[in-house]
């Protein structure tokens, strides 16, 4: 059944599509605010021939790295630092909380004060609101290190220092992975929109070049295509994570 | 003061004990000095890192300031419909996935799929279908909340007890019985969750396509700031929308866990 249902939802969004198409010639629906589904995908090699799709593509995705390992790097630190005090957790994870659940990304404008228009602000947004998640994710994952392991630990007299080696981090490596995937995900999230609001960059700000442009079936098309980027990029994460897991 | 309310457990429910509220405040003043140390020390521009006391002055010229309620109110006016369609949309979507096997299979991957992909870049898009004035918020945020609330209501509808589903079979409840007396009730505090993430989301959809193209809304009113290099002005306005959207998670933090401790006082 579940092939079937899988293969219904396709046919019923290939459909959908279909109908759009049908609908556009038929009138209904204004061509000059949304192209026909073919000249989208007609659009699609144009984009790569002209707009240098690959570079912008290759821009992105540097940045998302940049900014998803520096806040697993950060992070991670940082809620081990959370975990290992717990006064200082009682005092910081609130703050965390509230900046997890705060707009950072509005923020920008100064961000463009204190760096300049260029991919260090980019990156740096990112990096920030990919922050206050990880460290919150890494403190959750060390906590719920299963308290059996430690008492395993420390009736084998391992120091402060041992039992953070052998014991906890092997125990809250998939929760740092999780950190991991999370930076990620926030990183290529904030890179895209920061590009396109800045115009500045990879694929967020060929979106906006586009559409000033008032290029529509490029515009849909590169939407598209950051969207499938995107989709791709997370479905791999999400396997990878699954992967680490079941290894560890 | 999650202490003094005597529930005893922080906002987001993170494991944290009683009298937390002392080393909050220590790390907030330990922040707030240094903070102050930073910027009066000279080694960066101060019109970049103002003091504190430049900090408040900017918040108190904001509050006063009879445009930022007007913004506001755009603001707030967009944010409440764009949580409305977008919630009402998502809770429907998630409730057809969560009843229906079959839906969910055919369906749900395409929402976890999408979910987390960036929103904003369908703005273009968006402006063509409702204008450009606040008719492109409110979908932008309508497009952001729709997708947590579907995963998130999808997941309460399975999580309901099948025993109250039998009962309701049982009194011979119709579909629309049924929702209303044992799927509404039952899924209280996992919906106010995911309206917590849909606020989230929603705010953060509204507020960047008001700094993309707008001519007013509290996103306008940081771009012209940072238009003018009114950093006091700007840094006011991102405190007060931090302090909101705080607020709201907290609230609906509150509500959340109220709610799911009288649905457990009620199974028992």
């Amino acid at each position: 059944m579940r092939a079937g249902a899988a293969l219904f939802g396709l046919v019923v969004v290939a459909g959908l599509v279909g109908l759009v198409q049908v609908a556009i010639g038929a009138g209904f629906i204004d061509e000059y605010t949304v192209p026909r589904p073919m000249e989208i995908a007609a659009a699609l090699p144009r984009l790569v021939r002209e707009e240098h799709v690959a570079s912008r593509f290759l821009v992105s995705a540097a940045e998302t790295f940049a900014a998803g390992a520096l806040a697993t790097v950060v992070g991670t630190a940082l809620g081990a630092a959370l975990f290992r005090w717990p006064l200082l957790r009682r005092s910081f994870e609130p703050w965390a909380a509230v900046l997890a659940a705060a707009p950072l990304v509005l923020a920008y404008p100064l961000f463009l004060v204190l760096f300049g228009r260029s991919s260090v602000t980019v990156v740096v947004i990112a990096f920030v609101s990919a922050l206050p998640p990880v460290v919150l994710q890494t403190v959750s994952g060390f906590s719920s290190v299963r308290p059996v392991l430690l008492a395993v630990g420390r009736s084998f007299g391992l120091g402060r220092r041992s039992e953070f080696r052998h014991v906890l981090l092997p125990a809250a490596l998939p929760s740092v992975f999780t950190g991991l995937r999370l930076a990620l995900m926030f990183g290529l999230i904030n890179v895209i929109g920061v590009e396109f609001l800045i115009n500045l960059g990879g694929l967020g700000a060929l979106i906006n070049d586009l559409s000033e442009r008032y290029d529509l079936p490029g515009t849909w098309a590169a939407i598209g295509f950051v969207v499938l980027v995107s989709v791709t990029f997370f479905v791999l994460l999400d396997g990878g994570e699954r992967w680490l897991r079941q290894r560890g | 003061m999650a202490a003094a309310t005597g529930i005893g457990r922080s906002t987001w429910g993170l494991a944290s004990g009683p009298g937390t509220a002392g080393p909050r405040l220590a790390a907030a003043l330990l922040l707030g000095g240094g903070w102050q140390a930073l910027a009066m020390s000279g080694l960066l521009f101060q019109d970049v890192m103002p003091p504190l006391q430049v900090l408040a002055g900017g918040l108190g010229a904001v509050v006063l300031d009879g445009g930022f309620w007007a913004n506001a109110a755009v603001t707030g006016a967009e944010l409440f419909l764009a949580l409305l369609i977008g919630g009402v949309a998502g809770a429907a979507v998630g409730l057809l996935l969560g009843v229906s096997a079959f839906m969910s299979a055919a369906f749900e991957r395409w929402i976890t799929w999408l979910g987390p992909t960036p929103k904003i870049i369908l703005f273009p898009v968006l402006i063509l279908l409702c204008g450009v004035g606040p008719g492109s918020k409110v979908a932008m945020g309508a497009v952001s909340c729709f997708f947590p609330m579907v995963l998130s209501t999808a997941a309460a509808v399975r999580g309901v007890d099948p025993v109250l589903l039998r009962v309701a079979r049982s009194f011979r409840c119709g579909p629309w019985q049924t929702v209303l007396k044992i799927y509404l009730p039952s899924t209280v505090a996992p919906l106010l969750n995911g309206v917590r993430l849909g606020f989230g989301l929603a705010l953060i959809g509204v507020l960047l396509a008001e700094t993309k193209l707008s001519n007013q809304g509290i996103g306008f009113a940081v771009m012209q700031a940072y238009a003018r290099f009114d950093m006091p002005r700007m840094y006011g306005l991102l405190i007060l929308v931090v302090g909101f959207a705080a607020a709201v998670n907290i609230a609906l933090g509150h509500g959340t866990r109220l709610a799911a401790g009288v649905a457990a006082g009620r199974d028992r």
